[in-house]
């Protein structure tokens, strides 16, 4: 597994909840706030390792309920259940088309903010909800969905300006070259 | 399709999230306070990033333009000297009133202000974070206020920073009184989502007479905010459970979309 990887997308992470908290542009012109935490949890369900996606739920859910007046902890376990089921179905996903990774960027930003709701009503916390979520909700998905096939370019372009490539072994072995020569009478 | 390291890794963050949300109050607040000073160096860069264009369009402002700025706050600063003026001799006439009739002394406010320098994230709370801390005096449930009229009360404070839960989010619900002739008291709590300016004022009388642009204040019950800080103007009323009460929608003075600085009331 690369590391650097996996720095990269907690680093992406950290930034995406800071300008999440910070940026009020979104909210004043769409009247709902993106999240892009699920967006990239599918670029990290895809292109890296079961230990990246336990981090990326873990720390990406606390650094959101930090500046949120979420209950600590409550983000972790939806960002988990998005990442798991798209890691082990992969391998039947083509990954590297943009509206694959549209189609699930809408549906992990789509799910994550009705998966956190459950829990904090199931925790018998008041929200504000109204008819206007629907229009939130359907904003984060759709931003969500546009966003996606962004973060995997951005998440691609970092790894190959700043992370180290794998050695690709060419095919050619000096060990294994058949000796010729004349052979002298 | 499910190994064993799959179980492990996904035991793990359930564990994790378990565990967290188990945690008494006092022990998730101190953790939130640890993690959030992870945000503290962005904070800077963030405030120094929007003080950037304030900035640069001073520096480009005529000398002709500075010199009206100055003029019109120097008016403006005459105005309100003899407003203070008149105020602090109703305030002595006040106290002298009180001390005739023995009443309670009134202990006058004292403001800090504060910048807001973050909002909630998340869509179904309504709350900011403010440049106030413990260090500062700050704690909980004190009112926040703008020059408009009520913003919400501190919820949580840490060293540096506090949050301020505001008016229309679940939990801030004010006791308020509209200025009309008969007084009405009722409970201002969540209104709509997507508009911040609107509240609903409930609970009020249902033989309550309100009109289109009353004034609604705070009426100083409840022990948090003190009365008479104004809040916002009626837009309508209705009857609901059939007629066993009045509620009303309320614009709010203060525009909570587009905060910047904030005055928190110290008793």
């Amino acid at each position: 597994m690369n590391p650097f990887k996996t720095i990269l997308i907690l680093a992406f992470a950290f930034l995406a909840v800071f300008g999440e908290a910070t940026l009020s542009a979104p909210r004043s012109l769409l009247g709902a706030q993106i999240d892009l935490l699920p967006a990239l949890m599918v670029y990290a369900a895809l292109n890296s390792g079961l230990p990246t996606i336990a981090l990326l739920a873990v720390f990406g859910g606390i650094w959101f309920d930090t500046l949120s007046a979420n209950p600590l902890g409550i983000s972790i376990l939806p960002l988990a259940i998005i990442g798991w089921p798209i890691y082990l179905r992969r391998d039947l996903i083509l990954r590297d088309l943009p509206f694959a990774q549209f189609v699930l960027g809408a549906t992990a930003s789509a799910a994550a903010p009705l998966l956190t709701m459950l829990l904090l009503l199931s925790g018998g916390k008041e929200l504000l909800i109204g008819w206007g979520t629907l229009w939130q909700w359907i904003v984060m998905a759709a931003v969500g969905a546009v966003a996606t096939p962004f973060i995997f370019s951005l998440m691609d372009a970092g790894n190959r300006a700043l992370g180290y490539q794998e050695r690709v072994e060419p095919g050619f072995r000096l060990d294994r070259e058949i000796q010729r020569s004349r052979k002298k009478l | 399709m499910f190994k064993q390291k799959n179980y492990l890794a996904l035991g793990a963050v359930v564990f994790v999230a378990i565990i967290l949300l188990s945690l008494p109050t006092r022990a998730t607040s101190r953790l939130k306070l640890a993690v959030g000073s992870w945000f503290l160096p962005l904070f800077g860069l963030a405030g120094a990033a929007q003080q950037l264009p304030a900035d640069l369009a001073d520096s480009v402002l005529s000398r002709r333009e500075l010199l009206h700025q100055v003029d019109a706050l120097r008016r403006e600063n005459q105005q309100l000297k003899s407003q203070a003026v008149q105020t602090i001799a109703i305030a002595r006439e006040n106290s002298q009133l009180r001390a005739m009739f023995n009443w309670q002394k009134q202990s006058p406010w004292n403001l800090k202000l504060a910048n807001v320098v973050m909002r909630d994230p998340a869509n179904w709370w309504r709350t900011v974070q403010i440049d106030l801390g413990t260090r500062d005096g700050l704690r909980e449930n004190l009112p926040v206020i703008t020059d408009a009229g009520l913003v919400g009360r501190v919820s949580s404070v840490s060293t540096t920073h506090a949050q301020v839960v505001l008016v229309g989010d679940p939990n801030c619900r004010v006791s308020a009184l509209v200025e009309n002739p008969a007084r009405d008291m009722g409970v201002l709590i969540a209104g709509g989502t997507l508009d911040t300016s609107l509240v609903e004022l409930t609970y009020l009388a249902s033989s309550a007479n309100l009109k289109p642009g009353q004034s609604v204040i705070t009426s100083g019950l409840g022990g948090i905010f003190p009365k008479g800080i104004p809040i916002g103007q009626i837009v309508d009323s209705r009857s609901v459970e059939y007629g066993l009460y009045t509620d009303a929608r309320v614009k709010l003075n203060a525009n909570l979309g587009s905060l910047e600085q904030v005055w928190v009331l110290f008793p």
